[in-house]
């Protein structure tokens, strides 16, 4: 019997780690679910599903060592998985600015209340050192109809914050 | 009359090349009418091309009526599709009924004009624009070969990062 487990893996970014990275769980006998990988603030970081016939353990002991000699830190979690059940995002949110203490609670606190449910979230920290720019980008389904998210950004922009909203039409054909 | 099984991704026939449509015969509406029923049982399409119920043939069927708020002309059966001339350029997203549970973001012409024929082979123009445009720009990919999966773009790309320039 295989399961599924959730490995997350951080280290230095350096060239190749991603090839190294699928040989070693090709060769600890794990195959590949979704996986995303992003490099933040100079670090390489992915979330993978693996597939093994494996125990926790065993998968432990298997990539221990070449995490090590790759200096990657790594953490399983056994999880469920649920593939071929994605949900197609119904709205996209774009929120900058120049000073994000706080901004990102505030945002995603009222989109919640308003029936947001998040499927994927991006920051980033662009601008410069002295001048840094926070955006973030928001996919989600809105639960309880685009109107009402509309709403919800009013007050934010208010506040102050940027924030814009755009539908997402997904064309099937 | 019938409701086809729809190829799916890896099947070898969708990456073929369809060929072009002589005879408006009987066969031919035949094979509409399976496109049509077959689109009817798909869940949420607003177009689907004739090799996707594995018929080789550059006919296709785009209808996105059901869409609120936009430009549309209404339901197109469309043979031998021909996009005559493309303006500006679109990120949206794509689903595909031969691509089962992924959607992506694709990059389309956001006008086109497009010759084509009816199904009783009288000739057609058309200048669309935005999601109707990306339909007939879907389906006929379909009719050379390509899928939405040839033409992914980087679900980041929609903001675009700006270099530092020094
Ligand atoms: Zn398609």
């Amino acid at each position: 019997m295989s399961n599924w487990y959730m490995l997350t893996l951080v280290g230095a970014d350096k060239p190749g780690i991603v090839a190294n990275i699928t040989k070693t769980l090709y060769e600890a006998d794990c195959n590949l679910g979704e996986a995303s990988m992003n490099r933040l603030g100079g670090n390489f970081t992915v979330m993978v599903m693996i597939n093994t016939e494996h125990s926790e353990n065993a998968v432990k002991e298997k990539l221990a060592l070449p995490c090590k000699d790759q200096e990657l830190h790594f953490h399983i979690d056994k999880i469920e998985g649920k593939l071929h059940n994605h949900h197609v995002p119904d709205i996209s949110i774009i929120v900058s600015g120049a000073d994000h203490a706080g901004i990102v609670a505030q945002v995603t606190n009222a989109l919640y209340d308003a029936g947001l449910d998040i499927l994927d979230l991006n920051s980033d920290v662009a601008g410069s050192e002295d001048k840094p720019i926070y955006i973030c980008q928001i996919d989600g389904q809105a639960q309880d109809g685009i109107k009402a998210l509309e709403a919800a950004i009013i007050p934010l922009r208010e506040k102050g914050i940027d924030i814009s909203l755009r539908e997402i039409e997904t064309m099937v054909g | 009359m019938s409701i086809k099984e729809i190829l799916t991704y890896p099947d070898s026939r969708l990456k073929q090349e369809s060929s072009e449509i002589e005879k408006f015969d009987a066969l031919l509406q035949s094979i509409i009418q399976d496109l049509e029923d077959t689109m009817a049982e798909g869940p949420g399409a607003v177009g689907i091309a004739a090799p996707q119920i594995g018929y080789p043939i550059r006919s296709v069927i785009v209808d996105v009526s059901s869409r609120k708020k936009i430009k549309h002309h209404g339901h197109l059966v469309l043979i031998n599709p021909e996009i005559t001339e493309w303006h500006g350029l679109k990120t949206g997203r794509e689903g595909c009924l031969s691509v089962p549970d992924f959607t992506g973001n694709v990059v389309r012409a956001e006008k086109i004009k497009l010759n084509a024929y009816n199904q009783l082979g009288e000739s057609m123009n058309f200048e669309m624009e935005g999601y109707e445009a990306r339909a007939v720009q879907h389906e006929i990919d379909h009719l050379d070969g390509l899928l939405f999966l040839d033409r992914l773009v980087s679900r980041k790309n929609d903001l675009f990062k700006r270099k530092n320039y020094k």
